[in-house]
């Protein structure tokens, strides 16, 4: 059967039905551009989407070496053949006329195009500069969540063992630091515990500051088969907006911003007052459970509400939700990660499954959330604040180990202190020590908080700046040197998504002009830097692709994500496949800790922990006594009030966060017409309470202003609590003819220009949540709406009041359900 | 006076005094953001303690005064934040940041020590009520010399190689 939808309008498109423990059925979705007849496709070129953290497994059309589409790969079990608005219209912006050509050097003030030798020799020679002068600390790098695993995995390489620096993190600190910490402050270890295969079989599903929704459109996809199935999940929602996990949950909270840790610990008070615990699970995989139960137990629900402004009510039968089901998932994502005490409540989701002993079986799954859809590589590879293998920095074994495999002596891998986060290397930036920042893949002039601190970092004349990246961002355009990116579809590589599966990404075409793999650019630096081991044969051995990828296998043999029963030419025919996978597990390892928690023996963990609270650091003699035999740990946490709170002169919470339509600062998606069109401009949200109160109105443009700056955008009048404002993160300079920032006739369109520096002292993520601000009239609406997608939400409260948002014939895209299906329930679901 | 009292009274005085260091420091390193946002989530805990000495010094007959009311010298919180944003680009605070954490660790280390003394005392003159002071909020005081370290661990390394 073939059908074709606007999945513009119907984000989601078509339900397939299907029962508790059954098969998803297979959908398999495909987009082709205007005029180009299904069999005019050459060849279909196996892929996986990197515009979200879902991994959804796709093919690349291509006619006369160009891109002309895309379609879902059936044979994959994350999103089997489905695809979403982003995969499907997202792949255009690659042949954009304003792609990156040529390299850029910074000459008398302007940027000009010049060779690579010429780029790349003066990077070289500002290296060594440095270096000689002032040392490997006055050197960093800031990569991304978008780049493949062999990218990653050389850039740690070259920057933690060729510069010897220990600046070097991703943008993924702002999306999924909390994650891996909080796996961390509980496992001892990183690595995501279930998969997405548990929506399958879960009787509850709790999203806590998860819109999954938008963030991960085809897993919602597969809950809303679910929903129209028999033997539903039922939902709780935990979101301060009206989004549509929210409508169809059975329990919404809707709290304060910043008192999740409030929540959460009434939760676990109730499951423990109520005995819904499983004491056998407790005595035999964890330590602490006296301590946590002292102290959530005067942490009563009413004592919550007040907190957190919901009723004492919901939040017992939110309790009573995930206390008495029999399979149990949950799922965390910003909401909590980018929220005052972020690692703090994302643990005690951590604590939740594990008094209930929901962990390891199917429909038992924990699940804290990617944003990136390869921040998984980035944290594997320790191109971000850690170690690659998620070998521990404090522990001198792990490091020789790490030393043997480069071939280098221990003291050449910076192990003194914590790898910097990204937030202190821009610190170390503002006050001059650190010199030279090159940064890969990601666009901090938009996404990082307080703005104008970061235009003000970057636009330093000492400071030599590397930008890596497809267009002329806004971050490019302060750079001294900039280099043009291939991206997806011109370069191949492996990625892994949010439930550690793995897949390899082809090329299909040329980049455009001059640009060149991510990959090609590191190799070709660390040719000209010279580096060498401690033999003096060359430190970076590899020289393409897979021989980069045959690296990063011995480098993570042994360790928890094990990829050494990988190869490309296996995730060539087999599709998705979820690491660990070695002899033990050649198939690949769906669910962690199924016999027993593995890695968090004091000589095996990644990390001895923090204090959840301050972020000191613990030492190995403390993490011994705590858990000699290696088991998960049951933190307990505090509740700490907000570090902004409204006030007079800024009487609103402000939060900010991402639409459905758009990936990040939009370098992509708002080049791609279908989802640019969707949402083409920032808005601001506000409750319909606030509206009549302050007297204003649908599409008025307003201003929205906090102690560090402010913005402009239309207002839509929309469902969130009242007390909040919601701005999309996406929205920055580039196509306002304002450059990279605000200006005389450039009114602030970031959200960013109005969020405060401060990041949870565990994670070190920066805190896009709780920031306070005032919302001011500029001038009123003309009749048009704001620019909010309909579809999301960002819906308005009055549904009649504003066109539905929609994609027209440009957004058709056709759906064929297989009739037969390959694939069979899994085995011992039930 | 008895050693009790006179260690609730050197105690009181502590925590006063690491409360009031707390927001100072965080007001001076305004743009180092995460010493400034938990050194004043610290000194929130030393204030609480403040609080709980001068109870329990009350039932003991003596009279302590309250803690340090939050923001107790505005114009000169001001001044210290204004100053921290004006050498925001400059290395040379580093030095001065180091300083203060060792000031810090330093004060939170006596009153550990007195947290000590006074646990002994109350456990040799089988006072429970003084027990359950010292010993609830003694490991606060051990979590913020553990930050104090973990920061000066973590940020000595730049600081000192880049002068």
């Amino acid at each position: 059967m073939e059908d074709a939808t606007d999945r513009i309008a119907r984000p989601w498109g078509a339900r397939a039905p299907y029962g508790r423990h059954g098969t998803w059925p297979a959908r398999v979705d495909t987009f082709l551009a205007d005029g180009v007849e299904p069999g005019a496709v050459q060849r279909w070129v196996q892929s996986a989407s990197i515009l979200h953290s879902d991994g959804d497994a796709m093919d690349i059309a291509v006619a006369d070496g160009r891109m002309v589409g895309v379609r879902g790969r059936e044979v994959d079990r994350v999103n089997r053949g489905r695809l979403g608005p982003k995969d499907l219209f997202g792949w255009q912006a690659n042949a954009s006329r304003d792609r990156l050509t040529r390299p850029l050097v910074r000459r008398d003030g302007r940027l000009t195009e010049t060779d690579w030798d010429t780029a790349l020799d003066l990077v070289a020679a500002r290296s060594r500069e440095l270096l000689d002068a002032r040392g490997p600390g006055s050197i960093g790098f800031y990569t991304s969540g978008q780049l493949f695993l062999e990218e990653y995995y050389t850039l740690a390489v070259l920057a933690r063992a060729g510069i010897g620096t220990n600046h070097l993190d991703g943008n993924t600190r702002l999306c999924t630091a909390t994650a891996a910490e909080a796996l961390k402050e509980t496992f001892g270890c990183d690595g995501q515990p279930g998969s997405y295969d548990d929506f399958d079989h879960a009787d509850v599903v709790a999203l806590f500051g998860h819109n999954i929704a938008e963030t991960q459109p085809v897993q919602w996809m597969r809950l809303l088969d679910r929903l129209a199935g028999a033997d539903p999940p039922r939902l709780l929602c935990v979101d301060p907006r009206p989004t549509r996990v929210a409508e169809h949950a059975a329990v919404h909270l809707a709290p304060r911003g910043g008192t999740n840790v409030a929540l959460l610990n009434a939760l676990l008070r109730e499951t423990i007052r109520h005995e819904w615990i499983d004491r056998d699970f407790i005595a035999a995989h964890t330590v602490g459970f006296d301590e946590l139960a002292a102290r959530v137990a005067d942490c009563t629900p009413e004592w919550a509400a007040e907190i957190c402004d919901v009723p004492a009510a919901r939040i017992e039968e939110a309790a009573e939700l995930v206390g008495t089901t029999d399979a149990l998932v949950s799922t965390v994502l910003q909401g909590v990660y980018q929220s005052h005490q972020a690692t703090a409540a994302a643990v005690q989701v951590n604590n939740l499954h594990l008094i209930r002993g929901m962990l390891g079986r199917p429909g038992a799954g924990l699940l804290q959330m990617n944003g990136q859809p390869t921040a998984q590589n980035t944290r594997e590879c320790g191109a971000d604040g850690d170690l690659p293998g998620f070998r521990n920095w404090q522990n001198d074994a792990h490091v020789a180990d790490l030393a043997r495999v480069w071939n280098v002596e221990p003291e050449t891998i910076p192990h003194f202190a914590p790898p910097t986060h990204a937030m202190q290397i821009f610190r170390y930036a503002e006050q001059g020590s650190l010199r030279m920042l090159w940064i890969s893949g990601t666009n901090p002039a938009v996404s990082m908080p307080e703005l104008p601190r970061i235009r003000s970092i970057l636009g330093q004349d000492r400071l030599f700046t590397v930008v890596q990246d497809l267009f002329l961002t806004e971050t490019a355009q302060l750079a001294d040197v900039v280099l043009p990116a291939a991206t997806w579809g011109e370069k191949t590589g492996t990625l892994t998504n949010a439930d550690r599966t793995v897949h390899l990404s082809c090329k299909a075409v040329e980049p455009p002009g001059e640009a060149r793999p991510d990959l090609d650019i590191f190799l070709d630096y660390a040719r000209r830097m010279d580096f060498r081991d401690k033999d003096g044969g060359p430190l970076v051995t590899w020289d393409d692709p897979e021989s980069a990828f045959e690296a990063w296998k011995r480098c993570s043999a042994g360790r928890p994500c094990d990829y050494t029963g990988l190869s490309y030419a296996r995730l060539r025919d087999a599709g998705g496949i979820q690491w660990p996978c070695d002899d033990r597990a050649p198939e690949g390892t769906a669910r962690l800790y199924t016999e027993g928690i593995a890695w968090a023996h004091p000589d095996r963990c990644e990390s001895y922990g923090k204090d959840l609270e301050t972020g000191a650091s613990q030492e190995v003699v403390e993490y011994r006594s705590l858990n000699p035999e290696g088991r998960a740990m049951l933190k307990a946490a505090a509740y700490l009030p907000p570090h902004e709170e409204p006030d007079e002169e800024y009487p609103f919470q402000l939060t900010t966060g991402r639409t459905l339509y758009h990936f990040h600062t939009r370098t992509k998606t708002g080049r791609a017409p279908q989802l640019d069109d969707a949402a083409p401009d920032v808005w601001v949200e506000v409750s319909a309470g606030d509206v009549q109160r302050l007297g204003l109105g649908e599409g008025d443009l307003v201003e929205v202003t906090s102690r560090r700056g402010s913005l402009r955008g239309r207002l839509r009048v929309s469902g969130i609590r009242s007390g909040l404002l919601f701005v999309p993160f996406h929205y920055g300079y580039w196509d306002t003819g304002g450059g990279s920032g605000p200006g005389p006739d450039t009114p602030g369109r970031a959200a960013n220009e109005s969020t405060v520096t401060d990041w949870d002292p565990v994670s070190k993520q920066p805190l896009f949540k709780t920031a306070t601000a005032a919302l001011t009239l500029v001038e009123r609406g003309d009749g048009r709406p704001s620019p909010a997608p309909t579809t999301t939400a960002s819906a308005p409260v009055d549904a009649g009041a504003v066109p539905p948002t929609s994609g027209g014939p440009a957004a058709r895209t056709t759906r064929r359900e297989p009739t037969g299906s390959p694939h069979q329930p899994e085995e011992g679901a039930r | 006076m008895n050693g009790i009292t006179l260690t609730l009274r050197t105690l009181h005085r502590g925590e006063r005094r690491l409360a009031h260091d707390l927001v100072t420091v965080a007001e001076r390193h305004r743009t180092e953001h995460e010493v400034h946002h938990v050194a004043t989530d610290l000194s929130r805990w030393s204030r609480e303690h403040v609080r709980l000495l001068a109870e329990t010094a009350a039932e003991h007959g003596v009279r302590l005064g309250e803690a340090p009311d939050h923001s107790s010298d505005g114009v000169f919180a001001t001044l210290r934040e204004k100053a921290s944003e004006a050498v925001a680009h400059r290395p040379e605070p580093g030095l001065l940041l180091l300083r203060d954490l060792r000031e810090l660790h330093v004060a939170a280390a006596e009153n550990s020590l007195h947290w000590e003394m006074l646990a002994q005392a109350a456990q040799a003159s089988r006072d429970s009520g003084l027990l359950t002071l010292a010993s609830s909020c003694h490991p606060r005081t051990l979590r913020q010399m553990r930050w104090t370290n973990t920061m000066i661990k973590n940020l000595s390394p730049q600081i000192l190689t880049s002068l």
